[in-house]
């Protein structure tokens, strides 16, 4: 099915079991510990031995030495797997790092040998035997020392161009009213989540299947194809439940890469999950930028200038965080300049983390605003009411599908009670704290891509929906379910939903919050092939057939859903396939998120009082697996205000606080309540099922917002993320 | 891991005996910080003495006034003794301070005294560092040292005792008791079990090889108002950027340590005179040899903040 119309009028309308807070699908699983994550399978694979990775003790130079003497005769090893042995692994087409050091080491803990046992202690034991000699050379760690030598790349597959500019700038600039210029720094952050990478990979011939833990099935596949050197077609990944990603299981990791590759030089079933200690050095994670934004303003608010400089660093041919994406859409300004410089630097890759670019952008760009309205001596939400716009500002042929921001600004300040605050800092004090009240806006891309889906009916009117997306504890399942329901007019314990396996029809997966949108379009087109198959099977006309009540009515003919398999199940699948709309349009979510601080007068400790976030997203799918999603990206944000930074020591050059207990995310004790409430619209331009994502929405805006509450509360602008009490300590009252 | 031997101890005498007759052998309590180490090689025992039967998990009253806390009573069951929530309250606050709910339903009242440092190079075998293996270097000095000692520290190693528990201890004036592979008992101050790391920061405590601790003793209530605060990046679940233990008299005069700035609990009797004059005229004296790296310098004014908090709260209740 070819979406290029805006969507009418369709079955996904009646909204019975869609926007419900149904309860997730996959629940019970969850909550009895049965549901299976990739490294706990024992029945694929009863032989499989156990692979443990050895990272590299440098962060750049090269191995001159590997001695495995020791380790291979150690009790229980199999096998030891370095680049002697492994083949030349591929790289695949998003990630740039080698899987490998071979023999160059190009970041700290890259791995240098696999050892294979047949117990992970053995494994584990024995890997502590290997003895390698490396020569170090100089590396590259700093970003700001960096900074100025970075060059503005040519353009990469994602974020647009590098350098942009609408308008005369400079001078634009230059004349202004009102300006900010101030540069912020966003650090290194983990995408840390619960379950680390993880693989069982098992070859038959030439062809292998992984249990794994993958965010996106059709790249996954593509890129384990180009590492290994075999077909895509050879490839079966399979990953029904995954703990939890934010973008760092986007594709191929350390862990599907060497276990594929250690099971081909064994002869055996491999399974490996990544050390949490190497993870933070070996896999990709949000990279650190440093960012300049310029914005000038008349009296009246009226950006009439617009900058945002950023740089970030990566290994050679990585990608540029794409930082600057939000403000080129986000407000109206007649002049504009966003450029983006990318030094080389010899740390792990940086790459994608939930709401690349708009994330660590907005950090930025929300606190400039904030600095803004105060220097013209208005309001925060009064100063991006004025600079809305309906219209893409860099290109205003091109209007926004749904553009409610002042909307989400309005209902925030009202639910919030932002009227409350003090626009004087420093002000409102209780007891030992200090109060402050920070708001902040968001935006994050409405993207949507090819997906497709395949749906049987069988004679008992069980209704099974497969398709390669991936469940990271978004809702994936629950909302496959609630569309299938809907478009067939039955309930949903009607509805069987198999997801994770790259053999099932092909979907975007999960992430750049695309996943609910493709997949839901991708099942509304196969469940329109199903009710007209379903209705030629009965013999109805099918442009006048109602599908309602788990029957299938035309006129007074009203026949049960399952007749329609009495003579088989019924199968079909389809793709929907997006078209112009997508440039016709600027697709995007918004948001806008309010926050409370209380910071400790003495100590300069912060803690969030209370946190509240309006979403426009199109038509929201399930009110409770969104709701989850926006609280769940509050709960990050205040990681990223708050805690979160990957400290880089520069004479060794590695990610120092590279476990859990030294790099802090947030703890219930640091969430208080959150509030997410949603603004009720449909986006007929995105899909037939009219809905966006909502899940990086939530993350975006809300470190910022805090940040904002922070410097209401002190006084004490911070520009350096995290805000530790360190950063403003000093400009705390004195004490008695 | 290494690969190690196990046996349960049935007396205190039976396992100090098994571990001092053994070079490599270790005693393990509730296992939550060895087990840890071992699995990273930075402990490698090649022996355990497990000490869980020894009975050593009661809380009784001593003749003088005091509480006999057993070696093996776990920090959840300290905390929550009546008795010791009633007359030495800043010690049930730094426990519950600490760790988790789980960790501290298995850590026990010597392995918290014996936890070794949370140094992220301590952690990482790649990296130098003398307390890990002796004479290899302190990569911490000249490195990510924001959680790290500002006082008290040598050339060697600025490690920090990274404990809670240990700083109430240390302003209660509690005694470790310990029994040797000779059987002989021996009581230490708390003020002298833990060492700075001078030249040896590899040795923690001032333990014997093999002597094992039975029991801490608290002398009889001090009274006054017990307040234990933390200050740390998260809210819970973190390791104190800076931690206070103080038990302040009416009158306005009091006892404090610190946590999280040496590498033992820090408190310097003489200082505290200057307690009712506040905050700043006992840390001026308590932190004047402090040697702070560029990242942890807020720990000198954090640490007079952080009491300045304590005192007020006292002034206000
Ligand atoms: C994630 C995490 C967070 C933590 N957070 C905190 C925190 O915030 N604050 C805090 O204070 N602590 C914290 N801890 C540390 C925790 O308190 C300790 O791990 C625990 O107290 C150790 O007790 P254990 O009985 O498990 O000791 P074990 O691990 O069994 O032993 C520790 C050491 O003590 C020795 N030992 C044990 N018993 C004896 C004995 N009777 N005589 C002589 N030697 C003995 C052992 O040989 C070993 O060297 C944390 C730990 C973890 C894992
Ligand atoms: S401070 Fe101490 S524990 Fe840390 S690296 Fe230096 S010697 Fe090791």
């Amino acid at each position: 099915m070819k979406f290029d119309t805006p969507a009418g009028a369709n079955p996904t309308d009646r909204m019975q079991v869609l926007g419900k807070p149904l309860d997730r699908y996959e629940a019970r699983l969850k909550t009895t510990g049965t549901a299976t994550y990739a490294y706990e399978y024992k029945d694929v694979a009863p032989n499989a031995a156990y692979g443990y990775i050895l990272g590299a003790a440098i962060a750049k130079g090269r191995i001159t030495a590997i001695d495995t003497t020791l380790t291979e005769a150690a009790p229980g090893v199999i096998g030891v797997v370095t680049y002697r042995n492994a083949g030349k692994p591929g790289v695949g087409k998003f990630y740039v790092q080698k899987m490998l050091a071979a023999p160059e080491v190009d970041h700290y803990h890259q791995p240098v040998a696999v050892v294979v046992a047949e117990t992970f202690e053995q494994a584990r034991a024995a890997s502590a035997l290997i003895r390698v000699d490396y020569a170090r050379t100089d590396g590259r760690y700093d970003l700001a020392a960096q900074k100025g030598s970075a060059p503005v790349p040519p353009q990469g597959e994602f974020g647009g161009p590098n350098e942009k500019r609408v308008g005369d700038f400079e001078p634009a600039f230059a004349a202004a009213a009102v300006k900010v210029d101030e540069t912020y720094t966003v650090p290194d952050q983990a995408h840390a989540m619960m379950e680390p990478h993880a693989t069982i990979a098992k070859w038959d011939g030439e062809r292998v299947t992984c249990w794994t833990s993958i965010q996106q099935m059709n790249w996954g596949t593509r890129d384990l194809g180009l590492i290994l050197g075999i077909p895509k077609a050879n490839v079966r990944l399979i990953s029904p439940f995954i703990g939890g990603g934010f973008g760092g299981k986007g594709t191929v990791q350390m862990d599907l890469a060497l276990a594929a590759i250690s099971a081909r030089v064994v002869g055996r079933p491999v399974k490996i999950a990544l050390q949490r200690p190497i993870m933070f050095n070996t896999t990709i994670h949000r990279p650190k930028t440093i960012q300049r934004v310029m914005l000038g303003a008349g009296r009246d608010g009226r950006l009439t200038a617009i900058g945002h400089e950023s740089w970030s660093g990566n290994l050679p041919g990585g990608r540029t965080e794409p930082t600057v994406a939000s403000t080129r859409t986000f407000y109206a300004g007649p002049n504009r300049l966003t450029r983006m410089r990318l030094a080389t630097l010899d740390l792990a890759e940086g790459n994608a983390m939930r709401a690349p670019g708009e994330a660590p952008g907005l950090m930025a760009l929300e606190i400039a605003m904030d600095e803004l309205a105060e220097k013209l001596g208005m309001d925060p939400v009064q100063l991006r009411v004025v600079n809305d716009t309906q219209v893409d500002p860099e290109d205003p042929s091109k209007p926004f599908s749904t553009r409610p921001f002042i909307q989400c600004l309005r209902e925030g300040a009202e639910q919030f009670g932002w009227d409350r605050r003090n626009a004087k800092p420093g002000q409102v004090r209780e007891g030992r704290w200090l109060i402050g009240m920070g708001m902040a806006g968001a935006i994050r891309a409405g993207k949507i891509a090819k997906s497709g889906a395949r749906a049987r009916l069988d004679g008992k009117g069980i209704i099974t929906i497969e398709a390669d997306m991936t469940d990271i504890g978004t809702g994936s399942y629950t909302v496959v379910q609630q569309t299938a329901a809907e478009m067939m007019g039955v309930a949903p314990d009607s509805i069987v939903v198999k997801l994770g396996d790259s053999t099932f029809p092909e979907t975007p997966g999960s992430g750049g919050q695309q996943g609910a949108p493709s997949v839901t379009a991708g099942v509304y087109a196969a469940c329109v092939k199903l009710r007209e198959a379903v209705a030629q099977r009965l013999g109805f006309n099918s442009a006048e057939v109602d599908f309602s009540d788990g029957r299938v009515k035309s006129g007074n003919r009203s026949v049960p859903l399952a007749d329609a398999a009495k003579g088989g199940d019924l199968l079909v699948e389809d793709v929907m396939e997006f078209d112009k709309l997508k440039d016709q349009f600027q697709q995007q979510t918004f948001g806008a998120h309010f926050a409370e601080v209380a910071v400790d007068a003495y100590t300069g400790v912060v803690r969030v009082r209370r946190a509240l976030a309006v979403c426009a997203a199109g038509r929201i799918l399930n009110a409770k697996t969104a709701r989850s999603q926006v609280i769940g990206g509050i709960t990050m944000g205040i990681g990223a205000a708050l805690m979160e930074e990957m400290a880089i020591d520069q004479r060794f050059g590695f990610f120092v606080n590279h476990d859990l207990a030294g790099y802090e995310v947030p703890v219930h004790a640091d969430v208080p309540h959150l509030d997410a409430f949603f603004i009720d619209e449909v986006d007929p331009t995105i899909s037939p099922v009219k809905a966006k994502g909502v899940g990086e929405l939530g993350l975006t805006g809300v470190a910022p917002a805090i940040a904002n509450a922070i410097y209401n509360a002190t006084g004490v602008r911070v520009r350096e993320y995290p805000i530790t009490l360190d950063k403003h300590l000093e400009g705390l009252p004195a004490i008695a | 891991m290494r690969l190690f031997t196990y046996e349960r101890a049935k007396t205190p005498a039976e396992a100090a005996r098994a571990v001092a007759g053994q070079p490599g052998a270790k005693f393990l309590a509730g296992g939550t910080n060895l087990i840890d180490l071992m699995k990273l090689e930075i402990e490698t025992p090649t022996h355990l003495v497990d000490v869980q039967d020894l009975k050593l998990d009661r809380i009784e009253q001593t003749g003088e006034g005091g509480l006999k806390i057993g070696a093996l009573v776990s920090n959840t069951a300290l905390a929550s003794d009546a008795r010791v929530r009633r007359d030495y309250g800043v010690l049930a606050r730094a426990i519950v301070a600490g760790a988790s709910g789980q960790l501290r339903n298995k850590a026990t009242t010597a392995g918290n005294l014996l936890q070794r440092t949370r140094c992220p190079y301590f952690y990482d075998t790649n990296m130098p560092c003398n307390k890990r293996k002796p004479g290899s270097g302190c990569a911490a000095i000249a490195g990510y040292s924001r959680q790290l000692a500002v006082i008290g520290a040598s050339d060697q190693c600025i490690a920090t005792h990274p404990g809670d528990m240990a700083v109430a201890l240390r302003v209660l004036d509690a005694t470790v008791e310990t029994v040797n592979a000779a059987g002989e008992p021996r009581a230490i101050p708390i003020a002298d079990f833990h060492r700075l790391p001078g030249a040896t920061p590899h040795i923690d405590t001032n333990l014997a090889p093999g002597e094992l601790i039975t029991a801490v003793t608290l002398p009889r209530p001090l009274g006054g108002r017990h307040v234990y605060e933390k200050v740390r990046d998260r809210a819970s679940y973190a390791f104190a950027l800076v931690s206070v233990a103080a038990v302040i008299q009416w009158d306005g005069t009091g006892r404090v340590a610190f946590g999280g700035v040496a590498h033992k609990p820090w408190r310097i009797e003489a200082a505290e005179a200057a307690m009712p004059q506040g905050a700043a005229a006992v840390t001026t004296s308590l932190f004047a040899d402090a040697k702070p790296t560029h990242d942890n310098a807020f720990k000198v004014p954090l640490a007079t903040r952080t009491l300045a908090a304590v005192i007020a709260e006292g002034n206000a209740a």
